[in-house]
């Protein structure tokens, strides 16, 4: 994958795979590339170079609805809910429900059904379905984000920081809902400042540094040193991406 | 949002049209109370009424009603005041309607009132080249589908250059508002056209539906279907999106540019319908007399509880914030207060609402 803003590289070459059933942890410093190639796979930016595969097939995303139609799915830093819009209606963003297919009136009644069940099989608890997204707590509003990204995955899970706004217990929950993501059989690619939850949750750690991956690690068998070592560049192993 | 003149800044939810129970959500989430769920009880209804913005502006409504009507007994409070006044509001309250969606997208339209004159006049055009004052109903409903596509049109290039360009809203409009107002002016060569249909006048503009002026019956209708439309289908719904958050939207697939160009279009077409109004109404083309409609459509729509910043309002409340100022008015004069208090009550209301609501929202997303 290459993508660069006018003179800024910010994805020079980095390579990237996920597998059923895998957590995989992409992990690097500030201005690794990390989002970048994360909005790439997502579909929310076009890449300047390089190729995506699915099931070992190119595919070419010009939208998020293109990746979404392969069952890839992404929560986004910034969560990318509508503030005023309630959980239901944040869930089935782009995705709403009808009474018939034409006119397009919306089936308010089957979304919050829908919505409620999603919530549940994650063990969120919402005070209120209709109320704004906007007045929920910052980990509510991550738990509505994360259940649309659970409701339609199929196939990848990307979640860009997805507790560094949370709270122990929260992050906790969301560390489970990954868990349970990945024995469904999806693959969750998790990208983290956080190393020792990295190690945590992971199998196999990325690192990313300057625009590649320099380091690949099975999580089992790295250690925090190492990750801060191959993210700084001040420790060189078995990188596959390797210079 | 653009830094407009009337800094109106974010203004609560609303919600629904009428019938509906208000929930404070606004937003998208529309007619809560389709529900059936659980969740009623008395206590709940109230403490949606309390958070609906819809509630306080009503009430402010009713007592300046109540107002009204104490201080000059028996001369307020009668039918053909408030007939006369929803008649002289309806030009108004059509255009709000397209303004309210404007507004949620987190635009604002200043072009409405020049769109409304642009469009009398080239409807005028074709009534003056086609039997001018004794032209049939054909004539006149096929000037009426050009009128309304006049405004469509401009209001689609106006969206165009919002979304695709990516000019702020109030100088796209702006611009809109001088060229629209430019150009009748150009092919009137100044002066008002005074020939419109006589049926058009005298069925439109005078007659009514079983004793309810026609005028009453169109702006009406017009605010209830496009307020279902806002809170029930999926283009109301893509408009709370995108004002709330295009990004969001935009990630979710809506197509963010194309349902700004609608929207704008819709405003644009609704100023349409509110110059072949107006065109009923007085009997002319009224070049002069819409410069401040703009500033008038945009106050009841904050008043109705729209926030500035998009993604909150709804259509119940603009019809609520377009009858404010109107009663004011109608009031002043008949307690025979001098009318330009109005102006200056309007202004103030305008503030004190804008004020409340950001404290209100203040107090909600603390909790």
């Amino acid at each position: 994958m290459a993508k660069h803003y006018g003179h800024v590289q910010a994805l020079d070459g980095a390579d990237f795979s996920a597998s059923p059933g895998e957590v995989a942890a992409l992990i690097g410093d500030n201005g690794a590339g990390k989002s970048t190639l994360v909005k790439v796979l997502a579909g929310a930016i076009r890449p300047d170079g390089g190729e995506i595969l699915i099931d070992g097939s190119p595919v070419h995303f010009s939208s998020p609805a293109d990746a979404r139609g392969h069952g890839i799915e992404t929560v986004y830093q910034d969560l990318a809910l509508a503030p005023d819009l309630d959980a239901a209606a944040n869930l089935h963003l782009g995705r709403e429900l009808y009474r018939l297919p034409f006119p397009r009136i919306l089936n308010r009644k089957l979304m919050r059904v829908r919505a409620r069940a999603a919530f549940a099989e994650l063990g969120i608890e919402l005070p209120d379905l209709r109320a704004p997204v906007a007045g929920l707590s910052g980990g509510q509003r991550q738990s509505v984000a994360v259940a649309r990204a659970v409701a339609y995955a199929s196939r990848i899970i990307f979640l860009d920081e997805p507790t560094a706004a949370l709270g122990v217990v929260q992050r906790g929950r969301v560390l489970d809902t990954i868990r349970r993501v990945r024995d469904r059989g999806i693959a969750v690619v998790l990208i983290s400042h956080n190393m020792p939850e990295v190690l945590a949750i992971a199998d196999r750690v990325e690192v990313l540094r300057l625009g590649r991956r320099v380091a690949t690690f099975a999580a089992a068998q790295a250690s925090v040193d190492q990750l801060v070592g191959a993210m700084t560049g001040s420790l060189e192993i078995n990188g596959d991406g390797a210079r | 949002m653009s830094g407009d003149a009337r800094q109106a800044a974010p203004v609560p939810p609303g919600e629904e049209p009428a019938s509906r129970t208000a929930g404070r959500a606004g937003a998208g989430t529309g007619g809560q109370a389709d529900a059936g769920e659980g969740r009623t009880g008395g206590r709940w209804l109230m403490q949606r009424l309390i958070a609906a913005n819809e509630t306080w502006t009503l009430l402010a409504l009713i007592v300046l009603g109540a107002f009204f009507t104490i201080r000059a007994p028996g001369r307020f409070f009668t039918l053909d005041d408030f007939s006369l006044i929803a008649q002289n509001s309806a030009a108004l309250l059509v255009m709000a309607v397209g303004q309210t969606f404007v507004i949620l997208t987190a635009g604002i339209d200043l072009s409405v009132g020049a769109v409304l004159v642009l469009s009398g006049v080239v409807a005028d055009l074709y009534y003056l080249h086609h039997g001018g004052n004794s032209a049939s109903w054909v004539t006149i409903a096929v000037g009426a589908v050009i009128g309304l596509a006049t405004g469509a049109g401009w209001g689609a290039v106006q969206g165009f250059l919002v979304a695709k360009a990516r000019i702020v809203p109030l100088i796209t409009t702006l611009a809109g508002f001088g060229a629209a107002t430019g150009a009748s002016y150009l092919i009137t060569g100044g002066a008002d056209f005074r020939t419109v249909p006589a049926r058009l006048v005298n069925t439109i503009g005078l007659g009514g539906l079983g004793g309810l002026p026609w005028l009453i019956v169109i702006s009406f209708a017009t605010a209830i279907v496009f307020g279902l439309i806002l809170a029930y289908t999926r283009f109301g719904r893509y408009t709370y999106a995108v004002g709330s958050s295009p990004v969001a939207a935009r990630r979710a697939g809506i197509g963010v540019d194309g349902h700004l160009i609608k929207v704008y279009a819709l405003a644009g077409m609704l100023s349409g319908l509110a110059g072949i109004l107006s065109l009923a109404n007085f009997d002319s083309t009224t070049i002069a007399g819409h410069s401040f409609d703009n500033l008038s459509v945009i106050t009841a729509v904050v008043l109705g509880g729209a926030s500035l910043f998009g993604g909150r309002g709804s259509m119940l409340g603009t019809v609520i914030g377009v009858f404010i100022p109107a009663v004011l008015l109608t009031g002043l004069v008949i307690i025979n207060v001098n009318q330009y208090w109005q102006d200056v009550a309007i202004g103030v209301v305008l503030a004190a609402a804008v004020y409340l609501d950001q404290f209100r929202r203040r107090l909600r997303e603390r909790t």
